[in-house]
């Protein structure tokens, strides 16, 4: 497969696009934009419930869709990640770098929280459980967004180990899908995982089962 | 929608089917008619919406149809049609054939047209805003839906509310009203074996009611779930709608 | 039916295919049982949202305008692709695209020589172009690793479902085959036990293997970006751990804007899994390589493949037919799909989308019958969460079978195509029609018989008729038309009741209209 043919498979696929829709007129970048910008857009976009309807729906559908949720004082985050990895019995931790910024307190004692810093898939396999913050989070569907950025990090070390515990903060928690996608256009081209719930598969006669090949279990605080 | 007390002149396009198979049922959509008041009268010429052809694959072979439909109804005050798939035709479909035949005088005639057409339950509740027009039926009866009336022409609850409003009638819902009973036209004999499958189906369902009678605005769902339940003897059978609409107490059943 | 590909063209007929299929109970009721349960599902979280039709409508449109301009965002995605790292592939069919999928992964493994092992997501588009075939006889074994393909590939089986493949097999089927495929004799009955078996069965290849396979759900032109949505995190292994990800996606997966995602990932998840969102949504644009350690792969292929998709587009009537987004909402709401499964259909795309797809993809030369597997009911097109209209899109493509079966001397080799020329010519003029309908009655009269209550049935039909009569008996035409009855009743009005039966004698009217045949025999109706 040299460069040649698929340079001209790219003309020939493209020749046969143009021949195939000449029924659209001719149209210039600001002709196509401005279409775009009129495309009806009458569906739901900003919220409607106030500050703690939208937690407790958020809540609500991260539990339908089993991971467990507790709400926490932003001042104590640290001592409920302790109480929660204790009761789990989770010690050794992986965690992003800057995490400990992005949460404004260290992490409670009595555990292993090693930072990656380009961890192997091998050394990741061997953590318990891995600690990240979240860029936002949608009440309507139970999804935590994580995106490549300090206190989040890659997307490897939120895969690899068997247990995911997330740090939400109440002030990043939108309603809808729409609001969400508002607030991560600008950094649209970061490598972002959309996460709602553990993982999960219906493969089998439409039974949900928690955790295939993901983190089985999914712990959120509720940082208020 | 129209107040009681007026009288309307409608022209009646039978349909080929009810024409050759189901007279009855253009009988009784006259009486009903006629009984509330309005004057029922019958375009000579009319034959068939095209609904076979343009929906197996012919579509040239159905656009004749639709300038004679034209011809035969655009002086009409409104046309009234007691079947769901037909009247489906020539809403979805019509104005697609007038765009195709490049004809403007067909696609105005066409646009002005399709306003004033009527499937038979609907013209009652929503053009007369009815829904008691004096019928008596004093039998257990369930309701076929039909996907042409359900999907096509959205009349919700319409037939449901005529059904409610006969005096005497045991009226029972079927199970999977929505479900689709396998006619589809020629897909009855080209998918023979899925069809029989999904007709066996909604027959359990309408055995399931233990009605005697299972009603519906679209002959051709009732011809063929009339035909299985004919086959297994169940005693069963398949009224129209606007029969059931006719029939009045001391009149024959 | 498993073993073999399901390919179009060598398929049998769907009706041919369904007559056997049906015969299996198993199968019947394990697709019965899935269904049901993914209707019930999406309905459910379909309900909760009150603006889900003005989603349907956008979504539609922004497929649409996506269609109407697709060469200026496939550029612009390409563009945007390679500044972000990534390297983008053309592909006119199918051949092209597995010489260049087969090329990359050997080139994939650098000084180390060509892998022998690939992972591969779920991508109806690999099923498509039967990609680990090609890969198999490169001497590359590609491990799918989402649940459902894994049972249909250690179970030599086929796929029958855009969204849940194995959706055929029930949970003594699956163990059977792990049982003998992993070699875990033990291996207990739960869906829990099964899932935990793949997790093993596949940790260590993702672990070790460096080059994944993935198809792509939107390949967003504003940024270069791809966006793959899955469950189980199989995905999101393939796409993050290896050093080398190729992507292939059909040209059609191309949407305008990141913004656009806000109303296609509303659309997607609740019609496909009734989910509100499925467990995880991946997105990213090309390499990093600016993270310790690099986040995700370090080479990053996207092939763009057209196989017939140009030619879909450049039929106005049905280019809405790659407006799909594969969320398999037709296949469980279609009463069709829910009797047959999808083998049937011959190709990997079952249910009404395949039904509309599949021909298409074949440029009409195979799987003609497919077009009329469908009951037009309806309920394929109330679903579809970006509006395609699958019953209008059937009709035109029956017209295009049609119209091949009836060019040159075609004609006289099908029965049914001179039946309904013939039909639609009575059609043309009443009379001819009226004479029609006697001599109905009288062709009728030998294949009719009296039942019980003396009532005159048809129970056997001759030729392509007699699918009717298989299960059904047909009443014999009665004795007198409406029409019959509506102009004797006519000529008698005049001056009295029009009909004994009517309470209140209101006038009525045989009228005659312009165009009306007035002489027997002579007018054309015209």
């Amino acid at each position: 497969m040299g460069v040649d043919a698929t340079a001209s498979s790219r003309e020939e696929v493209l020749r046969r696009i143009r021949s195939a829709i000449r029924d659209t007129p001719a149209s210039d970048v600001v002709a196509i934009h401005a279409e775009w910008e009129a495309l009806p857009r009458i569906y739901k976009q900003n919220a409607s419930l106030d500050r703690e309807a939208k937690l407790a729906m958020l809540e609500d559908r991260l539990r339908d869709y089993d991971a467990n949720v507790q709400r926490a004082k932003l001042c104590e985050i640290g001592m409920t990640i302790g109480k929660i990895l204790a009761d789990r019995g989770k010690r050794r931790m992986v965690v992003p770098a800057g995490l400990v910024e992005a949460l404004g307190q260290s992490l409670p004692a009595g555990f292993v929280f090693a930072v990656d810093e380009g961890m192997t898939s091998a050394e990741l396999d061997g953590f318990e459980g891995v600690l990240t913050a979240s860029t936002l989070a949608i009440a309507e569907t139970g999804t935590i967004v994580l995106q490549n950025v300090p206190g989040q990090g890659r997307r490897a070390p939120t895969l690899i180990p068997d247990y995911h515990l997330c740090i939400v903060r109440a002030a990043d928690v939108v309603e809808t899908v729409p609001e969400a996608m508002v607030h991560l256009q600008a950094t649209a081209s970061l490598a972002t995982t959309f996460v709602s719930g553990p993982s999960a598969t219906a493969d089998i006669e439409m039974t949900r089962i928690k955790g295939v090949h993901g983190p089985r279990f999914l712990d959120v605080i509720l940082a208020t | 929608m129209e107040s009681e007390g007026y009288s309307l002149r409608v022209s009646l396009f039978i349909t080929c089917y009810n024409d050759t198979l189901f007279p009855d049922t253009g009988k009784a959509v006259v009486r009903v008619l006629e009984r509330l008041g309005h004057t029922v009268d019958f375009p000579a010429g009319q034959t068939c919406c095209g609904q076979m052809h343009w929906n197996t694959g012919y579509q040239e072979e159905a656009m004749p149809l639709l300038s004679r439909f034209v011809e035969q109804f655009k002086g009409s005050e409104a046309v009234v049609s007691p079947s769901t798939s037909c009247i489906a035709m020539m809403r979805d479909h019509y104005p697609i054939m007038a765009e195709r035949s490049k004809d403007k005088k067909l696609q105005s005639d066409v646009a002005e047209l399709l306003p004033k057409v009527w499937e038979f339950s609907e013209f009652l509740t929503q053009k007369l805003g009815l829904e008691d027009v004096g019928a008596y039926y004093p039998h257990r009866v369930t309701f076929h839906a039909s996907c042409h009336g359900l999907r096509s022409l959205h009349l919700g609850d319409g037939p449901m509310r005529l059904l409610r409003a006969v005096r005497g009638i045991d009226l029972v819902e079927i199970e999977n009203l929505e479900q689709c009973c396998g006619f589809g036209g020629t897909f009855a004999i080209k998918n023979a074996e899925v069809s029989s499958a999904m007709l066996s189906e909604k027959v359990r369902g309408v055995l399931n009611t233990r009605a005697e009678a299972v009603t519906g605005c679209d002959n051709s769902c009732l011809m063929h779930i009339g035909g299985a339940l004919h086959r297994e003897r169940t005693g069963v059978h398949p009224i129209h709608l606007a029969e059931i609409l006719a029939s009045e107490e001391g009149g024959q059943p | 039916m498993s073993g073999a590909a399901l390919d179009p063209t060598t398929a049998p007929k769907f009706q041919v295919a369904a007559k056997a299929l049906m015969g299996d109970s198993q199968l019947r009721k394990n697709v019965r049982h899935a269904t049901n349960v993914i209707q019930k599902k999406r309905a459910r979280v379909v309900e909760e949202m009150p603006d889900w039709q003005e989603l349907r409508e956008s979504g539609k449109e922004i497929r649409r305008h996506t269609m109407r301009h697709l060469d200026f965002y496939l550029e612009q995605f390409e563009r945007n692709c390679t500044a972000a790292g990534g390297v983008v592939h053309w592909a006119k069919d199918a051949e092209e695209a597995r010489q260049i999928v087969v090329a990359l992964v050997k080139a994939s493994g650098g000084a180390g020589g060509s892998p022998t092992e690939v992972i591969k997501i779920k991508s109806m588009t690999t099923e498509e172009i039967q990609l680990n075939k090609a890969l198999e006889a490169a001497g590359i074994h590609a491990y799918e690793t989402d649940l459902a393909e894994l049972i249909i590939q250690l179970g030599h089986d086929q796929p029958s479902h855009i969204v849940v493949p194995a959706l055929h097999k029930n949970r003594a089927q699956i163990r059977e085959i792990f049982q003998r495929e992993m070699n875990l004799p033990d291996l207990g009955g739960t869906p829990q036990d099964l899932a935990d078996a793949a997790r093993k069965f596949l940790r260590e290849k993702f672990l070790r293997v460096k080059t994944a396979v993935s198809g792509a759900n939107f390949l967003i032109a504003e940024t270069g970006g791809v966006c793959i949505v899955e469950s189980e995190g199989n995905g999101r292994m393939c796409l993050t751990l290896p050093d080398t990800l190729i992507s292939v996606a059909g040209i059609d997966k191309v949407i305008p804007r990141f913004q656009d995602l806000e109303v296609l990932l509303q659309l997607l998840p609740r019609s496909a899994t009734g989910e509100r969102m499925n467990p995880y949504n991946s997105l990213w644009a090309g390499v990093d390589k600016t993270s310790l350690g690099g986040d995700g792969p370090r080479t990053f292929h996207v092939v763009l493949m057209d196989n017939a998709r140009t030619e879909i587009l450049a039929d106005e009537e049905s280019r809405q037919t790659l407006h799909c987004i594969r969320c398999g909402a037709c296949q469980n709401a279609c009463p069709v799909y829910q009797q047959t499964g999808g083998h049937a259909y011959g190709s990997v795309y079952a249910g009404p989308i395949g039904a509309i797809l599949t021909p298409q993809l074949m440029e009409m030369h195979h799987a003609q019958s497919l077009p009329y597997a469908s009951s037009l009911c309806g309920a394929c097109y109330e679903v579809c969460p970006v509006k395609i209209n699958i019953p209008e899109v059937l009709i035109h493509l029956r017209n295009k079978v049609v119209k091949q079966q009836s060019s040159g001397l075609n004609i006289l080799a099908n029965p049914e195509v001179m039946a309904l020329k013939a039909v639609a010519m009575v059609f043309r003029n009443e009379t001819v029609f009226h004479a029609a309908q006697k001599l109905g009655r009288l062709g009728e009269l030998p294949l009719s018989r009296k039942d019980g209550q003396g009532d005159a049935w048809i129970e056997w039909l001759p030729g392509m008729l007699g699918g009717w009569t298989q299960v059904r008996d047909l009443h014999v035409m009665p004795k007198q038309t409406f029409r019959q009855w509506f102009e004797a009743r006519g000529k008698d009005a005049a001056g009295r009741r029009a009909d004994d039966q009517t309470g209140n004698g209101t006038a009525v009217r045989a009228t005659r209209r312009p165009g009306d045949t007035v002489e027997k025999g002579t007018g054309n109706g015209r």
